[in-house]
């Protein structure tokens, strides 16, 4: 047996009856990092040695008689959650270097439960892409290949690639991700695992770094439905220093994958196909909605009027409040200072070195849209619009209990490709922005394998404040796809 | 809504970022390809919506106006790239 291919629920149940130790299942995770992670850069930090104190307080745990809800399960956590003690870069050179004197909330949180961080997984630059090129620490390699040219690298999506990767390749058991505009559902479906964005407020986001504030959802990867609930479960809470977390009781997410969804009604939004979407994508989407026709659900037909304004909304909601947040990155106070003749040429120089193309491009464009004279034009107009996608959800949610779509409109492409013109990366998240401008919780599940042989994810839409529904029928199309397929390059393999 | 070369580098210079002039022609690219593809939000009738400004569906909670935090300079000051005592150095503002 590969101790890292487990899922988390087996895992735990091992642990439990001591079939194999924290320490030897961190241990089986900090070889598959040794061996893979040369290759596929889906760590930007490795705190082994740490880890193994984790996961030696674990097994001390574990004959003590306590079980937590994740003692010994080693993880990745992207590099947007501060971890105290451990360099955190959000992917961007301008925090380097950062070593937090605080942990985050959602990280504390699976620390508290008894889980065990493997280190810091690669992403986006401030979690500003769609593939992971952004990344200030280089690119991450898929995992998965194409049949027929496994010589082209492809991308992981983004902005959490380094996690799904790590998840894929059985580099840790799960993962936190986070989703701006699609950044967990995304990469989750070009990496053949699942990932959940649940409602907004539901996992604090104190202590992550800030990109889009009413944007930013925290959330899992793992490699089932299930084991998402379980760190969901754990992640989730309310947080007093987070003043957008919700004060909800935590549901059973993991029982809830149990739920039969006999009787659920399936919306399908008709807006969601898209001119040139590969007919493999068209053809999981039918399928997945046969699955759940089969399992006793009901399919009806619904609209989202104001689905294809959500990227250009976001294009405008997501840069003003980067061009914000990103305000605090000066040279003075934490990371990277480039000295300049005065303070303001000290504030200049640090920025134009410490950003990237994409992030300098985004941070302009929100001081544009927020800019005296254009305010009203681009912001506020933008806002009103999210009210209207809101509201095309509210509507359908009264008439169905979730939606199924496809995740993405493509599968991985190759590192390079959607490189030449900045909205062609943009239109990656077409169908996972408008559930961030919204707030509702969404899932990404593997469906089926492309002609290729790449992964592809469907999507899961729910009610605020429902995960449970999106899992219910996340684990049933689960169970009907049977996806077994496994990535090219991968622990074991 | 075109930006030319004037307005990029008054936004750059209110974004605090330092543009080379070589960079604007590029830039003045790029962000007019973005902002012209933003321009479709022109199309949507807004007329009466009230502006939506996060997903959180509910009201900020209250709570009392008392310090909750703080005292602890030595980790404000971490990681400072220049510091005296506890105070972040900075390049002189005041002749």
């Amino acid at each position: 047996m590969n101790l890292t291919d487990l899922t988390i629920a087996a895992a735990r149940d091992g642990l439990r009856v001591r079939q194999f130790t924290a320490r030897e299942l961190t241990e089986a995770h900090l070889a598959a990092i040794a061996t893979l992670n040369p290759r596929l850069n889906a760590y930007i930090t490795v705190t082994g040695e740490r880890a193994l104190a984790q996961a030696d307080a674990a097994d001390a745990a574990l004959a003590r008689g306590e079980f937590a809800p994740l003692t010994g399960i080693p993880l990745a956590i992207k590099d947007l959650f501060c971890t105290e003690g451990v360099r955190t870069t959000a992917g961007s050179r301008i925090l380097d270097p950062f070593i937090p004197p605080y942990e985050s909330t959602v990280s504390a949180n699976l620390l508290r439960d008894g889980a065990v961080f493997l280190g810091k997984s690669n992403m986006d630059e401030f979690a500003m892409g769609s593939s992971n090129m952004t990344s200030g620490y280089g690119a991450v390699t898929n995992p998965w290949q194409r049949r027929q040219d496994t010589t082209a690298v492809l991308v992981p999506g983004g902005s959490s690639g380094g996690s799904a990767a790590a998840v894929s390749a059985r580099m840790a058991m799960g993962a936190t991700g986070t989703d701006t505009g699609g950044s967990i559902r995304q990469p989750a479906s070009f990496c053949g695992v699942p990932g959940v964005k649940p409602t907004y407020g539901r996992c604090s986001r104190w202590g992550v770094v800030a990109f889009a504030s009413s944007l930013d959802h925290p959330g899992p990867f793992a490699r089932t439905v299930r084991d998402c609930a379980i760190l969901l479960g754990s992640m989730a809470g309310h947080d007093p220093k987070d003043s957008t977390s919700a004060d909800v009781p935590v549901p059973d997410f993991e029982a809830a994958c149990r739920r039969d969804v006999k009787g659920l009604r399936i919306g399908v939004p008709r807006e969601y196909r898209m001119d040139g979407m590969p007919d493999d994508i068209e053809r999981l989407w039918q399928q997945g909605l046969g699955w759940l026709r089969d399992a006793g659900a009901e399919i009806i037909d619904v609209s989202l009027p104001h689905t294809k304004y959500g990227l250009t909304t976001y294009y405008i909601v997501a840069p003003a409040e980067a061009s914000s947040n990103l305000a605090r990155y000066d040279g003075v106070r934490f990371g990277l200072r480039e000295n300049g003749e005065d303070l303001r040429d000290l504030y200049e120089r640090t920025r134009a070195s410490g950003f990237g193309a994409e992030v300098r491009r985004r941070v302009l464009i929100g001081t544009y849209v927020l800019s005296a004279g254009y305010y009203d034009a681009y912001y506020l107009r933008a806002q009103k619009v999210r009210a209207l996608i809101l509201r095309d959800f509210t509507e359908v949610f009264a008439r169905v209990d979730a939606l199924v779509t496809p995740t993405a409109p493509s599968a991985a492409f190759a590192q390079g490709e959607n490189m030449d013109d900045p909205i062609k990366m943009y239109l990656n998240d077409v169908f996972t922005v408008p559930a961030n401008m919204a707030g509702v919780p969404g899932m990404s599940v593997p469906g089926g394998l492309d002609a290729n042989g790449l992964p592809l994810g469907l999507q899961v839409i729910g009610k605020p404040f429902d995960e449970e529904t999106v899992f219910a029928v996340g684990a049933a199309l689960e169970r009907a796809a049977g996806f077994d397929a496994l990535p090219q390059i991968r622990a074991g393999g | 809504m075109s930006l030319d070369l004037a307005t990029i580098r008054r936004i750059a210079t209110l974004a605090r970022i330092r543009v080379e002039d070589a960079e604007l022609p590029v830039l003045q690219a790029e962000l007019n390809g973005i902002l012209g593809w933003i321009e479709q939000l022109n199309e949507v009738n807004v007329d009466g919506i009230e502006p939506l400004a996060g997903a959180a569906q509910m009201a900020l909670k209250m709570r009392e106006d008392v310090v909750t935090d703080g005292g602890y300079p030595e980790k404000v000051l971490a990681n400072a790239p220049e510091r005296a005592g506890e105070f972040f150095v900075v390049p002189k503002v005041v002749e």
